[in-house]
């Protein structure tokens, strides 16, 4: 589904995937990844994204499943388009886990 | 060709540490993750929506105090401090590391357990009647065949690549309690003059396309079980289709084939490989039959809980809604339901499975059973003890008294946890849960089974409910399509849809509608909704999901 995406001016995208040793989501960023997915890059452009995925598939000694997945552009970096990745990026509904979780603890710091 | 193997640990030890060769392989870069992928799988680890994903098996749902002990020492170290029963009988964490994983399979093998075929196109988890052994209405137990299924299945160098996975339930009981109607492979435990059979079912399955099993054989003898039931397994595996994951199941196989050509196949397979088989299948039963014997039963009085029951109106309804008529005079089977107000269905903390591993070794003969119901079963109680395994499990949160009630819901993770999921399916549970305890009608309704699931490949045997509960992506947002009148028992029957699907704010009314129409119509106490619905039909019930339809 999510994986055929093609980001555009109109509708840009990310690339997300899960870190390969722990299983954990992140976003693929300037420097690397991230699990803070207001830090992702988003993309606008076919071709760049397009790169930038073969890039993330290639480094599949560091994340498992990347993916282009539609997003929106938000004050604070990019948002989820769809309820789905809005999940991914907070965490299951029943527990406080998940990034909400690494979120609130690094708040606390 | 079946062979007994006398120790099933130096196996599952070998595995888990192929496993983690594997691993190891896979973060070196020696494997790709295409490579990698298929031999995960088949050790029980999925990639879900946060997180990797670990099943356990749990054959035929039976499991003793130590290896409950295990699943509990796993979720506090590996996971964030719980695990969740599974529809078919098994455990999934939800948490745990990749890199991790192979030192929690050594930890299962410790104990005999693993994560084999919990996955992958394979023989999975052969289930059965949590009451199995001990219940009154039962035949004979289900559990030695089912252990002869299990360890004929387990890594059958055959039927280790199926055109799709393959799921077999067996049942003892006069009444079916293990869907037999709804796998690949459904067995019934039957007698004909005076000999132990099965009825042996086949091309059941929910999913996208659900269809209710047909029965292949009216009477199969039991030492015919494993070369008949290959030899189904057999005609699948090469008439099954390959070209399209949706038709690969064997209800597909067998409606489009034909249930006399496929029952033709299979009788001529069935002939050929029976000459293979040379007793060591029937060694082995014998030895699973010894292996199930039943515990040495007390003989004592139970005044005292009757005197309990009198005296305390908590334990007497938690006694009249969470016990299972036992065969044995003075006993009775305790459904422990992971259902309490606020709860995840299905999930335990590794302290609610101590406690349980410590009550099974104390009230319980060492017994315990996951439900595919995703509750606990303690099979064997004497009733003196009662009382004083509700103190217990109260203490715990673990003694809500609604086996088999409205909040008694199914729930497949739904969307919180599966990348399959096109909706949530937990938070829809826990809010109707808490809207029929808030109104008070849970008692008053009586026996009602809700299922939900987050998605069609339905997890959550939603098609079996009385009510069932489908959620979906709808341009964006989650909705909830609701099937009525399932039932996985007596009379199979898959629920038809009512109408449009609900947004999740919309299917708690809808279902407080529902109950409340039921309840005007239903000619007594005793008849339960589904009763009611199979009665009347679906008009006056669709009408009060639908108001606006029905007034137009």
């Amino acid at each position: 589904m999510s994986k055929a995406f093609t980001p555009s001016a109109a509708k840009p995208g990310v690339i997300t995937a899960n870190d390969l040793r722990e299983g954990h989501n992140l976003w693929m960023c300037e420097d690397g990844w991230t699990p803070n997915p207001a830090e992702a890059t988003l993309f606008e452009d076919e071709a760049i994204a397009e790169l930038a995925l073969l890039k993330a598939i290639g480094q599949a000694n560091l994340v498992v499943g990347p993916y282009l997945v539609e997003a929106k552009r938000g004050p604070n970096g990019p948002e989820p388009a769809h309820f789905r990745e809005a999940f991914r990026q907070t965490g299951p509904s029943n527990y406080f886990h998940g990034i909400q979780a690494t979120k609130a603890e690094a708040a606390n710091v | 060709m079946f062979d007994i193997r006398p120790v099933d640990t130096d196996y599952v030890r070998h595995r888990a540490a192929q496993f983690r060769s594997q691993v190891a392989r896979r973060l070196d870069g020696s494997l790709t993750e295409d490579e990698f992928k298929p031999l995960r799988l088949m050790n029980g680890v999925y990639l879900q929506l946060h997180a990797y994903m670990l099943r356990v098996a749990i054959p035929y749902g039976t499991i003793s105090p130590d290896q409950m002990r295990m699943l509990a020492h796993l979720a506090a170290t590996y996971d964030k401090g719980y695990g969740h029963w599974t529809t078919r009988q098994n455990i999934q964490f939800n948490w745990p590391k990749l890199v991790d994983i192979p030192d929690m399979l050594d930890d299962l093998a410790s104990v005999g357990m693993h994560a084999i075929q919990t996955s992958g196109n394979t023989i999975r988890n052969v289930t059965t009647d949590a009451f199995a052994g001990a219940a009154k209405d039962e035949v004979t137990d289900p559990r030695p065949y089912a252990e002869l299924l299990r360890s004929w299945s387990t890594d059958h160098a055959e039927f280790q690549w199926l055109p799709r996975k393959f799921k077999i339930a067996i049942s003892g009981g006069s009444r079916d309690r293990a869907l037999v109607a709804a796998h690949d492979i459904g067995l019934r435990l039957v007698e004909q003059d005076g000999k132990t059979g099965f009825e042996v079912w086949v091309g059941g399955g929910l999913g996208r396309t659900p269809m209710l099993g047909q029965v292949i054989r009216d009477f199969l003898p039991e030492e015919d079980l494993l070369p008949y039931i290959e030899a189904i397994i057999a005609t699948y595996n090469l008439s099954g289709r390959r070209d399209n994951k949706y038709k690969a199941r064997i209800k597909i196989t067998v409606s489009e084939r034909g249930l006399d050509v496929f029952k033709a196949e299979t009788e001529e397979e069935f002939l050929r490989r029976r000459r293979d088989f040379h007793g060591a299948d029937r060694e082995a039963l014998a030895i699973f039959r010894d292996r199930f014997a039943a515990p040495a039963f007390r003989n004592a009085g139970s005044d005292g809980y009757q005197a309990e029951r009198q005296a305390n109106p908590a334990f007497r309804s938690w006694t009249d809604t969470n016990l299972h008529d036992h065969k044995v005079d003075g006993y009775a089977s305790v459904i422990v339901t992971f259902k309490s107000p606020g709860q995840t269905p299905g999930d335990a903390s590794a302290d609610q499975m101590r406690l349980l591993a410590d009550l099974a070794e104390k009230y319980g003969h060492n017994d315990l059973r996951i439900s595919h119901d995703q509750n606990v079963v303690l099979p064997h109680v004497h009733k003196s003890d009662l009382a004083a395994l509700y103190l217990a499990l109260r203490e715990a949160g673990l003694a809500t008294a609604n086996a088999g009630l409205t909040s008694d819901i199914i729930a497949c993770p739904g969307m919180d946890y599966c990348a399959l999921a096109t909706a949530r399916s937990i938070p829809i549970a826990q809010e109707i849960a808490d809207h029929f305890r808030a109104e008070g009608l849970e008692e008053e309704i009586g026996k009602l089974n809700i299922r939900i699931s987050g998605c069609i490949n339905a997890c959550g045997h939603h098609h079996l409910g009385h009510i069932g509960i489908l959620g979906l992506d709808r341009a964006g947002v989650e909705n909830y399509q609701i099937t009525l009148g399932g039932d996985g028992y007596d009379i199979p029957a898959i629920g038809q849809r009512a109408g449009a699907g609900f947004p999740a704010e919309e299917v708690v009314p809808a279902i407080d509608r529902l109950m409340r129409a039921y309840l005007e119509v239903r000619e007594s106490a005793s008849e339960r909704f589904l009763d009611a619905y199979r009665r009347l039909g679906p008009a006056p019930f669709k009408a009060a999901l639908y108001p606006e339809t029905a007034h137009a």
